[in-house]
């Protein structure tokens, strides 16, 4: 008979390599792809491909973002909205985007003024989702339904053809105002 | 016959208001200086123009074709000149223009030649495209294209024929079907026909006697007279007045007992609805040859002459109030019905397909709701709900911008009837709420149906970049070995011919 000191350990160790096997094997098993904190963020940001943030697109910055090196409020199009999810969801502190950065612009659409575009292809490679079509010495087109709006296509052009118009409003698109709450008169 | 009638959750009895206009037979309408006929008539598509400015046209010739499957195509209403083709306001809350045709008329309303069909020898698919290309939408007011719902190859048990028209104020398909029964059957018949439905039932509320005994008559005759429908029998049902009765799933439910869920169509349980000013217009359509040029509309409210209008598509609101006089003290005018109908923002909005009344309000006959009070968790609402959803909770969301709950909470199944807002103590405008909350939800989620492509597209974007860069560095490497290799051969070569040791080639850099 063993002494209970070693019985004790004897029973500790076991459970111990029992676990660390269990663990082990859910790791590698079951492996998250992916940093799933970086998703997370990834779908509260606007996918404006825009780069007003400092970083090459949305997902750079997310990617910033998860690992600390940057804050939340560096998000344009996002508004302050959207900085109070993301403060939210890291439980950080909320703060709201810098004095002067222009918030809540209507959705807006890239448009190139077809006969003066001299089919440089500039824009082309200025677009981060590809939306714009066209080839060399070609007039160029944008394709609205694609388009994000993030206004990366303006510099490049020489001719300066390119200008964002405001998204039509369609029955469609046309939202209800929330309800005016009858004001009373007290005095 | 059918054995028993059933009864919806919910509902509501407010005065009904239909003696106002119920009385005076249809009357028709003397033309405008012009008509405004909007491409868009429909809830699913809308027409493409087929005319240019300066054409003449007839009556009901087609002006403008359907676009694509789902479109329905519009005809000119009157005889006339094309003088304009433009953006005009439309019929609806937002007040926003839309495209439209403007016909001068010449006052002499020349038909098109009819072309009506035999129906004794069409086929399904021929009749279901002339009832596309008569431009024939939903005429209860939600526009949908009857092509659409009537062409889905679906086994069809019953056909329930909407004559309930529940919302007060409003009386046009009663004075239809009191005056115009025999062609409402006549529809029906053919649209049971097309979708192969086993028996009719029309239903129509109680508070509406003559239309009742007018349809009767009417099926009677039918069903004595001619042997062309099969034998099929169609049943005119007296159901009682309860709004709303005139809701598609509250009638199927009171007539059938079937109890559609929200998620579901009436086509899924072997029941299909049309409105009885459908079934008219599709009568006209296929027996007549006539496209939908015009429709009836109830004006009523403070109006000298309130009463029912035979009135042409894409006649201004305006110019019909004039004709009818508008009181003084008439401050808003309700397209629709004071329940389900919207305020219109600008008068020069057209009469289209969809809009079944106009009401000129007053403050002494509609007055200003009180001001909104904290709701007290009554749950008048709730009861009064039929489509069985709790307002009170919907609300509370709504209210706070908390739309995935108000999501999560159904909201989605209101029908927008307004039984809560009417019963609630607390005076408090649900439905604007509800319209609020919903229109808000769509917005955000066609936003995020718009983030999930621009992230899509901008990872292929990143990866392209960088398949490009990889292949160019390899187009690159192997080019670079191809100049080593062949400078180390000449080398040798050179080496072999001098038999004096090369310096060994300088790889290129
Ligand atoms: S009826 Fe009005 S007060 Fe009563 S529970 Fe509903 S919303 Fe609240
Ligand atoms: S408006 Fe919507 S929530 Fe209110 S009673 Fe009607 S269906 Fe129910």
């Amino acid at each position: 008979m063993l002494p209970p000191i070693l019985t004790a350990l004897l029973i500790m160790t076991g459970i111990a390599l029992a676990l660390g096997a269990a663990l082990g094997y859910a790791a590698v098993h079951f492996k998250v792809e992916g940093n799933p904190l970086v998703e997370q963020i990834d779908a509260i940001l606007p996918q404006t491909q825009c780069g007003q943030c400092g970083y090459p697109g949305c997902k750079p910055y997310a990617e910033a973002i998860a690992s600390g090196e940057a804050e939340t409020n560096l998000c344009t199009p996002g508004g302050d909205d959207g900085a109070r999810t993301l403060a939210e969801l890291l439980g950080r502190e909320f703060k709201p985007l810098a004095a002067g950065a222009v918030v809540e612009k209507p959705k807006a659409v890239a448009l190139i003024d077809e006969a003066s575009c001299i089919g440089c292809t500039l824009c082309i490679q200025a677009c981060p989702v590809d939306a714009i079509v066209g080839a060399a010495r070609q007039m160029h087109t944008v394709v609205s339904k694609l388009c994000t709006g993030c206004e990366l296509c303006l510099p490049p052009c020489p001719v300066d053809c390119i200008a964002l118009v405001e998204e039509p409003r369609t029955p469609q698109n046309w939202k209800w105002k929330y309800p005016a709450t009858g004001l009373r008169v007290v005095a | 016959m059918i054995a028993r009638l059933f009864s919806f959750r919910g509902g509501i009895r407010p005065d009904s208001h239909k003696k106002e206009s119920s009385g005076a037979p249809i009357r028709p309408v003397p033309l405008p200086a012009r008509l405004v006929v909007p491409l868009i008539q429909s809830s699913r598509g809308g027409a493409r123009p087929i005319v240019t400015v300066g054409d003449k046209v007839l009556k009901g010739q087609c002006i403008g074709e359907a676009e694509g499957k789902t479109g329905t195509a519009i005809h000119a209403p009157t005889s006339g000149t094309v003088s304009e083709i433009g953006r005009y306001p439309m019929a609806h809350p937002s007040g926003l223009e839309s495209p439209a045709i403007v016909i001068t008329p010449d006052g002499e309303e020349r038909w098109i030649a009819h072309e009506p069909l035999d129906l004794a020898t069409a086929s399904r698919d021929e009749l279901i495209l002339r009832i596309q290309a008569s431009g024939i939408v939903g005429m209860g007011g939600a526009t949908f294209p009857s092509h659409i719902k009537i062409g889905k190859d679906s086994t069809i048990e019953t056909l329930v024929i909407n004559g309930a028209e529940c919302e007060p104020w409003i009386t046009c398909d009663d004075r239809l079907m009191r005056e115009r029964a025999a062609d409402v059957v006549r529809g029906a018949m053919i649209l049971r026909r097309l979708n192969g439905a086993r028996r009719v039932l029309v239903g129509i509320e109680d508070n509406k006697p003559e239309a009742i005994a007018a349809m009767s008559a009417a099926a009677r005759a039918r069903m004595d007279t001619e042997d062309a429908d099969g034998g099929a029998r169609i049943d005119i049902v007296t159901v009682p007045t309860r709004y709303p009765a005139g809701g598609e799933r509250q009638l199927v439910r009171v007539l059938t007992g079937i109890e559609i869920p929200a998620n579901r169509i009436a086509g899924d349980f072997g029941v299909q609805c049309f409105n009885a000013g459908t079934a008219h217009a599709v009568c006209r359509a296929l027996v007549h040859g006539e496209a939908m040029v015009a429709r009836i509309v109830t004006v009523t409210g403070d109006v000298e002459r309130p009463g029912n209008y035979e009135v042409p598509l894409g006649f201004p609101v305006a110019d019909l109030l004039a004709l009818c006089g508008v009181r003084p003290g008439v401050d808003r005018v309700l397209m629709g019905g004071p329940m389900m109908g919207f305020t219109l923002p600008k008068l020069d909005a057209p009469i289209t397909k969809g809009s079944n009344c106009i009401i000129a309000a007053s403050p002494g006959l509609f007055p200003p709701a009180p001001p909104e009070q904290p709701c007290i968790r009554c749950g008048r609402c709730a009861r009064a709900c039929p489509a069985g959803i709790q307002p009170f909770d919907l609300y509370w969301f709504s209210r706070s911008r908390n739309f995935d709950k108000a999501g999560e909470y159904h909201i989605f199944d209101c029908i927008e009837c307004g039984c809560c807002a009417y019963v609630c103590p607390a005076h408090i405008p649900l439905v604007d709420y509800f319209r609020f909350a919903k229109s808000e939800i769509r917005a955000r989620d066609e936003e995020r149906r718009a983030a999930s492509q621009a992230r899509a597209r901008f990872e292929f974007h990143t990866f392209r970049l960088e398949r490009e860069k990889a292949e160019k560095a390899a187009r690159l490497a192997a080019k670079a070995a191809e100049t080593r290799a062949s400078l180390s051969a000449a080398a040798k070569a050179d080496a072999a011919e001098q038999n004096v040791a090369p310096p060994p080639p300088k790889p290129p850099t």
